[in-house]
C-alpha cells in the first residue's frame, strides 16, 4: 500500500511540474507580452518601464525558474489588470466554481445513479433501452445551448429559477442542471455496466440462496460492488466540470473562477490565466489521485497495480 | 438488411448495421458531409450578404415569414438557411481536420507505448496522464486568446490536445495484438520494425480506431461551437453554429428561433456521429467474435 502511495505521488508531482512548463511556454507564446501589457497607444519608453516592472527584461530561463519557484510556494505573483495577488483574486472566486461543480456533480448522481440500477435490473427491457437513449441525447447536448435553453424556458417563460448572476442557491440550480448533463451519460452507463457485472457474479447468487432480499442484494451486495468505479469516475468527472465550468460561468455571468480566466484571456492578463490552468490542474491530479487512493481501500486487488 | 431478416433474431436489441439507430446515425451523417461538401452550390444566398431591411424575418412556421428566407434571417439580414448550412462545412472541416491531427500524434504515441512496452510505455503513459490533467477549453481559449483566432490556429490547438484517446485505445489494443501468431510469424520472417507495425499490428487495430475517430470528430465539433461561442473560435463573419448562437443570445428572449436552429442543427449533428459510432462500434466488435 505504501509503494503503491508513494509511486502516485511521484507521478502527480511530476505530472504538476510538466504542467507548470507548459504553461509558462503557452504564455511565451503571444511574442512580446510588453508591448500587448502596455497597449496599443503605448511608446517605446512605455513599453520598455512594462518590460522592466514585470521582470520580462531577464533572460527567460531565469522568468521560469523565478515562475516555478514562487508557484511551488504558493505565490502565483500579481494581475496586470486587476493589480491585485492572483492567488487573492482565485481564492475570491473559487467558492463560486466549486459550489456549482459540487452542485453539478450531486445532481449527475442524483439522476445516474437510480437510472443505472434500474437499467441493469431490467437490463435488455424497454426501460434499459430508454436510458440508453437518454444517455446518448445527453452527450450530444451542447452545454452553452441547453444553457440557454433553461433561461428562456425555466427563467423567463415559468419564471421557476433567476436567469443569471450569482447570489442564493437557486442561482446554482440551472448551471448545476447544465453541468450535470456532461457528466449523466458516463456515470450512467458505468452504473449499469458495474451493476450488471455484480449481479452475474457468485456472491450475488451466494446472496440469493441465503434467501436475502431482492433489494438488500441490489444495495448492499451489487451496489457497493458496482460503486467502486463509479466513485472514481465521478471525482475524475467532477475535475472535468471545474474545467468545463468556464463555459458555464460565461453563459449565467457567474463570477467564478472560468469567468476570471475568460476575462483575463480577453486582456491578455497572461499571470492571471497561467495560474487558473495551474490551480484547475493541480485539483483535477489531486482529485484522480484520491479517486486510485479510494480504489484501492475499497478493492484491495487493486493495490497491486 | 431487410427487415424480414431482422424479424427472427428479436433476442436482445439489434447490433450495427442491423440496428434503425445506426441507419439514423449515418442518414444524418450522410446529409451532413454533402450539406459541408457542396455548400457552395446549396446555399440559396450569398451567406455573408447582409440586407439590414430585412432582419430577424421569422422561419417559415410562424406568422409572417418571406418565403425567400425559409429559415428567416439573423440581425444583420443574412440568411440564416444559408449561414446553416455554410455553418455545417466549418464543423465538419473542424471535426475532420482535428481528428486527423489527433489521430496522428495519439496513434503514434499508442501505438509505440503499446509496442514497444517499457520506460517508452511509461513515457507514453505519463503524456496521457499530463495530457488529462490539462482543462481542454480553457487553454485552447487561452491560447486563441493570446494568438488572435483563426480556423488553422483552432484546428492545430484542439487536435494537440485531443490525442489523449487515441492512444489509450491505441496502446491497449495494440498489447493485445503483439503477442498474436501472426505478427511471431512476421519477426521469423525476418520484417523490420516498421514492417510489422505499420502493416501487421495498424490493419488490426484499425476498426477500433474508427470508432475512436467518430466519437473525437464529435467531441471536436461540440469543443470548436463551445470556443466560437465564448468568441474565441471561428472568427466572424464566418458563420460557425457555435457563433451564430453567440450572435443571436442578445434577441433569444423576444425570438427563441434565433438560437434553437443552429442549436438543433448542432444537436443533431453530433447526435448522428455518435450513434453512426455506437454502430461501428457494435458491428467491428461482433464480426471480431465471429
Amino acid at each position: 500500500m505504501l509503494r503503491f502511495l508513494i509511486r502516485r505521488l511521484i507521478v502527480a508531482i511530476l505530472v504538476v511540474a510538466t504542467v507548470l512548463t507548459l504553461v509558462f511556454v503557452l504564455t511565451r507564446l503571444s511574442g512580446d507580452l510588453a508591448i500587448s501589457i502596455a497597449g496599443p497607444g503605448a511608446t517605446q519608453l512605455d513599453i520598455d518601464t512594462v518590460r522592466k516592472a514585470y521582470g520580462l527584461d531577464r533572460p527567460v530561463l531565469t522568468q521560469f525558474f523565478d515562475w516555478v519557484g514562487r508557484a511551488a510556494t504558493g505565490d502565483l505573483g500579481e494581475s496586470f489588470f486587476f493589480k491585485a495577488r492572483v492567488s487573492t483574486l482565485i481564492a475570491e472566486r473559487m467558492p463560486v466554481t466549486l459550489s456549482l461543480g459540487f452542485t453539478g456533480l450531486v445532481i449527475a448522481l442524483i439522476v445516474s445513479l437510480p437510472l443505472g440500477i434500474l437499467a441493469a435490473v431490467r437490463e435488455n427491457t424497454g426501460f434499459d433501452r430508454a436510458v440508453q437513449v437518454v444517455a446518448l441525447l445527453g452527450q450530444a447536448m451542447p452545454s452553452f445551448w441547453l444553457g440557454l435553453l433553461l433561461m428562456i424556458v425555466l427563467g423567463l417563460q415559468l419564471g421557476w429559477l433567476p436567469i443569471s448572476g450569482t447570489g442564493s442557491w437557486e442561482y446554482y440550480v440551472m448551471p448545476g442542471i447544465v453541468l450535470a448533463f456532461s457528466a449523466i451519460p458516463a456515470l450512467t452507463r458505468l452504473t449499469r455496466a458495474g451493476m450488471i457485472q455484480a449481479m452475474s457474479s457468485d456472491y450475488i447468487r451466494t446472496a440469493r440462496a441465503k434467501g436475502l432480499s431482492r433489494a438488500s442484494i441490489l444495495l448492499k451486495h451489487a451496489l457497493r460492488n458496482a460503486a467502486i468505479p463509479v466513485v472514481a469516475i465521478a471525482a475524475v468527472q467532477l475535475g472535468f466540470m471545474l474545467g468545463g465550468s468556464i463555459v458555464i460561468e460565461q453563459v449565467f455571468a457567474m463570477h467564478g473562477v472560468g469567468f476570471l480566466a475568460w476575462e483575463s484571456i480577453s486582456k491578455n492578463d497572461f499571470p492571471v490565466v497561467q495560474a487558473v490552468v495551474l490551480v484547475l490542474a493541480v485539483i483535477y491530479v489531486v482529485l484522480t489521485m484520491l479517486a486510485d487512493l479510494m480504489n484501492a481501500v475499497l478493492d484491495p486487488r487493486l493495490r497491486g497495480a | 438488411m431487410s427487415t424480414a431478416n431482422t424479424v427472427a433474431v428479436t433476442a436482445g436489441p439489434r447490433r450495427g448495421w442491423k440496428s434503425a439507430s445506426t441507419w439514423v446515425g449515418a442518414v444524418i451523417v450522410g446529409i451532413a458531409v454533402i450539406c459541408a461538401v457542396a455548400a457552395p452550390m446549396l446555399v440559396p444566398h450569398d451567406p455573408f450578404a447582409q440586407d439590414l431591411g430585412k432582419r430577424l424575418l421569422v422561419p417559415f412556421w410562424m406568422e409572417g415569414t418571406d418565403p425567400a428566407h425559409i429559415l428567416g434571417t439573423d440581425q444583420l439580414g443574412r440568411d440564416y438557411l444559408s449561414r446553416l448550412i455554410w455553418g455545417c462545412r466549418i464543423s465538419i472541416f473542424i471535426g475532420v481536420t482535428v481528428t486527423i491531427v489527433s489521430a496522428l500524434i495519439g496513434i503514434t504515441l499508442g501505438v509505440l507505448g503499446g509496442f514497444m512496452g517499457g520506460w517508452v510505455d511509461d513515457v507514453v503513459l505519463f503524456a496521457v496522464t499530463t495530457r488529462l490533467s490539462i482543462p481542454v477549453v480553457l487553454v485552447a481559449l487561452a491560447v486563441v486568446g493570446l494568438l488572435g483566432s483563426s480556423l488553422n490556429l483552432l484546428v492545430i490547438t484542439l487536435g494537440l490536445l485531443l490525442w489523449d484517446r487515441f492512444a489509450v485505445v491505441a496502446r491497449s489494443t495494440t498489447m493485445q495484438v503483439r503477442n498474436l501468431d501472426f505478427v511471431a510469424a512476421a519477426w521469423c520472417a525476418g520484417c523490420s520494425r516498421f514492417h510489422i507495425l505499420a502493416r501487421e499490428v495498424l490493419p488490426n487495430i484499425a476498426s477500433h480506431l474508427v470508432v475512436v475517430a467518430t466519437l473525437e470528430v464529435a467531441l471536436a465539433i461540440l469543443l470548436e461551437a463551445a470556443l466560437s461561442f465564448l468568441g474565441l473560435g471561428v472568427p466572424p463573419p464566418l458563420p460557425s453554429w457555435g457563433l451564430m448562437i453567440a450572435e443571436a443570445k442578445d434577441y433569444m428572449f423576444f425570438s427563441p428561433w434565433v438560437i434553437v436552429i443552429p442549436g438543433v442543427a448542432l444537436f443533431l449533428l453530433v447526435l448522428g456521429i455518435n450513434l453512426l459510432g455506437d454502430g461501428l462500434r457494435d458491428q467491428f466488435g461482433a464480426s471480431a467474435d465471429r
